[in-house]
């Protein structure tokens, strides 16, 4: 192998340099949808042989599943992919590693009980003259290959005994060991320390020297300056532009990330907000977020914005007893409470809307009404033992009107009906507990903009009812349309809590990343 | 050679776990050891005499636990795959009474094939393979291309399996069968068989890229297919080979027998998926060695000798291995979660 020595300057020099020559990869027109979703829109990349190019975009911009095409694992409904000059028809995974594409994905693919040198070499095991696996070269091989880059696992160790930071280490190794053209590394740092940080970036810049292309994605701005030569944004399944990363700032690349207009399209309605009804202290959830700390008002609509992976959810979940908080205070109406349960949460008068409802909000098989009515029936239409029918389903009734669920009438299955209106059923199962506070987690993902718009005026006039909101969003004109203030999370901290008039998005996408 | 940090790269990533000294089996066989040494014990109490040093005793455990033995090193790599096999039993009937009905000697007048008799026992032993095989291909293709699971599918061929074993009898044994197949059955044949299968797959397992990809994909089916493994492929072979081994089972209990009838082979399957779990290997799969399969079914084999020994009721028998078969399972799950 030959190894090169470069300085930090000559490094950026060469890659600078190489952008001008042939591309390495080049990506044509590609289309790609899902049902109910534009994932890329006529995506259009190219990357250079010898360079490190970083990819940013928000959550659900496209970027991983560009990413997935290449590396074999998507089928493009439309457009090409061109390795040195040659289209590839790619019919999985094993066609695009053949070709000398590999990927680093972000959920680690590896087998848990089997060892490192197994792992690595899967489906090209060493095997010896009888046709068996050579176990000792299995071992060797491994052990060149962490010595050629620096690292210090054990090889026989099984996968599953090893940190998770060791584990992004191993599958990295077993990237590199492909000795393909193209790298995509997704998200790869996020388990990794500073110093495995360095370590990766030594063994890219190695790469690098070797003439190699590799795509980067990540959300971390610093990490885009220090080893890339390249960043392109995406947003919306849209490819925006590619810049030379020595040629562009840190604000240039949010505002391309971001770009929307923010049309008034919530007309916030100045609501008088009260009392503090939930206040938070240094909760935490050990291993996943700490020192979270904040109040919350009756009729406010307080923001929680962030990137995948920044611990909202787990914030919410420990408030709702899902997963009960192992640290910090949590005090409802001003006095101290524990909460270790969902039924500890709605004894409380919380309610908790669920960010996927396709796995934990709807009851798909069942109908309208059973959908509507599982949370209240802890509280209320129970005499006995049993079920009063008619109030319940009058009341129901009554919410599903006032909601404008479009149904046919409450019998029919959830299944049938739109993203949108199981969203509002959702939301109408939780109004009927009249909660006081009511948490939502990305309430109008996946829905079409009308009922978009119908569940923003919903919430700001529960808020006029005095209803206390926590909004989760990814949504950056819903989060700056809808709240009064805004807290932002990143890697399980909260980086910052921003009043609605200081807060755009430059701002908050910043607390998101910093 | 490589211009490379090593002093910052030890702090952090070092990594050198304490080398496991014995092989994972010690643990069960000392229960092995143990089961066998209270039923000595208590033989010497109540009977007066030895339990274990006897060797008609030993032989008839062994003979008995050896079909069980060969249904179960197929259902070991079903297992690891982390899928099951629930039609073993059924197709043990089914090969018994097909290879038993090419078996038999002529003169006879209820032979099923009555111009096929005296055959050289080539016939019936490949016939009986071969049965078991085409169910394990049908259990195979089921599983890989359908996304009926595991349960589901050999469940069905399990039902389909024992019922073409008796539409093929009319509900009669076939009996009268020639001296060269029943040889097969006799003496301590069955036990090389079973050795020799499961020295066989103990090499496949553990030295071969077949044995790798099963347990990756036992391990991590998601990753074994980003890995560029051909999962469904593979699992047709796993579940072909499993068929096959029950096939041969169910030849050597003709053989046995010298008959075959289309009851033979009844809850075999639970037996073995008992002694798979039993020697270590994990319902969730990823998990799972022949040698521990081989002294699970010796377990399983000794705990039964030793309550008919005991004198204890045939069906408190059942009862009894109701309760370790649960137990068993529980230990696993015990297993499965200090891994976490």
């Amino acid at each position: 192998m030959h190894e090169v020595a470069m300085t930090e300057e000559a490094a950026q020099a060469a890659g600078a340099a190489a952008v001008d020559s042939a591309p390495l990869l080049e990506v044509d027109g590609i289309v790609k949808a899902f049902p109910g979703v534009l994932a890329l829109d006529k995506v259009s990349f190219r990357l250079h042989r010898g360079t490190v190019h970083a990819l940013m975009g928000e959550n659900g911009a496209g970027k991983s599943t560009l990413m997935r095409i290449i590396a074999g694992i998507y089928t493009p409904d439309k457009g090409e992919v061109r390795l040195k000059g040659r289209a590839l028809t790619m019919r999985g995974p094993l066609d695009a590693l053949n070709h000398g594409i590999a990927m680093i994905h972000q959920e680690l693919n590896l087998m848990q009980f089997m060892t490192v040198a197994e792992n690595i070499w899967i489906r090209r095991e060493p095997l010896n003259r009888f046709g068996f696996v050579d176990h000792g070269e299995l071992k060797r091989r491994t052990q060149a290959l962490f010595d050629r880059l620096a690292i210090d696992i054990d090889p026989e160790a099984a996968v599953r005994s090893l940190s998770i930071a060791n584990r992004q280490m191993v599958e990295i190794a077993k990237a590199v060991s492909f000795d393909s053209d193209v790298l995509i590394m997704d998200e790869p740092t996020s388990a990794l320390t500073e110093h495995e940080v360095e370590h990766l970036f030594r063994i890219i810049r190695q790469l690098r020297a070797q003439g190699k292309g590799i795509v980067y994605i990540t959300h971390k701005m610093n990490e885009l300056f220090e080893i890339a030569d390249e960043v392109s944004v995406f947003r919306d399944g849209r490819f925006i532009g590619t810049r030379l990363s020595s040629e562009v700032t840190r604000d240039e690349i949010i505002q391309m990330m971001v770009g929307r207009e923010i049309t008034q399209m919530f007309p916030k309605e100045i609501v008088p907000i009260g009392e503090v009804v939930l206040s938070v202290k240094d909760l935490g959830v050990e291993g996943i977020f700490q020192g979270v700390s904040f109040d919350l008002r009756a009729g406010e609509i307080l923001g929680l914005a962030g990137l995948i992976g920044s611990g909202r959810s787990n914030v919410a979940e420990a408030l709702f007893g899902v997963r009960p908080a192992t640290a910090g205070e949590i005090r409802v109406g001003g006095r101290p409470v524990s909460i270790r349960s969902t039924a500890d949460a709605m004894g409380l008068g919380m309610a908790f809307l669920t960010e996927d409802r396709k796995e934990t909000g709807c009851y798909l098989l069942l109908d309208v009404l059973a959908n509507m009515d599982v949370a209240v029936l802890s509280q209320r239409y129970v005499k006995g033992g049993f079920v009063l029918h008619a109030a319940l389903e009058r009341d129901c009734e009554e919410m599903s009107r006032s909601l404008r669920v479009k149904t046919p009438s409450l019998r029919e299955t959830m299944q049938n009906l739109s993203g949108g209106n199981q969203q509002k059923v959702l939301i109408g199962r939780w109004l009927l507990t009249k909660p006081r506070i009511l948490i939502l987690d990305e309430p109008t993902r996946g829905i079409d903009v009308g009922a978009k718009a119908e569940i923003h005026r919903l919430v700001t006039r529960l808020a006029g009812q005095g209803v206390a909101v926590l909004m989760i969003s990814s949504e950056m004109p819903e989060v700056l349309g809808m709240s009064d203030r805004i807290m932002v999370m990143h890697e399980g901290r909260l980086t910052g809590i921003v009043d609605r008039e200081d807060a755009d998005q430059v701002r908050i996408m910043d607390l998101a990343s910093r | 050679m490589a211009q490379v940090d090593h002093t910052v790269a030890e702090t952090s990533m070092s990594f050198r776990p304490m080398r496991r000294k014995w092989p994972p089996e010690v643990g069960i066989f000392f229960v092995l050891v143990g089961i066998s040494l209270f039923f000595e014990a208590i033989g010497w109490v109540m009977n007066g005499q030895s339990f274990i040093f006897n060797a008609e005793r030993l032989e008839i455990i062994i003979l008995q636990m050896s079909t069980i033995g060969i249904i179960a090193v197929g259902v070991n790599m079903v297992i690891i795959t982390s899928g099951i096999d629930l039609s073993s039993g059924s197709v043990v009937a089914a090969a018994a009474v097909v290879s038993a009905s090419l078996a038999q000697i002529s003169g006879d007048a209820r032979a099923v094939f009555p111009h096929l008799t005296d055959l050289n026992p080539v016939w019936p032993i490949l016939a009986g393979t071969v049965t078991g095989l085409a169910v394990g291909i049908i259990n195979g293709a089921l599983i890989a291309y359908t996304a009926i699971p595991p349960f589901i599918a050999t469940l069905g061929t399990m039902v389909a399996a024992r019922g073409f074993a008796k539409w093929f009898t009319g509900a009669m044994p076939v009996s009268m069968l020639t001296d060269h197949f029943a040889w097969i059955g006799s003496d301590l044949n069955p036990v090389m068989i079973f050795l020799v299968v499961a020295a066989i797959f103990h090499v496949v397992l553990r030295y071969t890229r077949f044995g790798k990809f099963t347990y990756a994909i036992g391990s991590n089916r998601q990753a074994a297919i980003v890995s560029g493994i051909r999962v469904g492929r593979h699992l047709i072979w796993i579940y072909a080979v499993a068929g096959l081994l029950s096939g041969i089972a169910g030849t050597v209990t003709a053989a046995r027998a010298i008959s075959g009838q289309s009851g033979m082979g009844v809850m075999y399957e639970l037996d073995a998926i008992a002694a798979v779990v039993i020697g270590g290997t994990s319902l969730a799969g990823g998990v799972g060695r022949i040698p521990g399969t081989v002294i699970g079914v010796l377990i399983l084999g000794v705990m039964m000798s030793g309550f008919t020994f005991i004198r204890i009721d045939a069906f408190y028998q059942e009862m009894v291995k109701g309760v370790i078969i649960v137990a068993a399972v529980v230990a696993d799950q015990y297993r499965q979660r200090a891994r976490r």
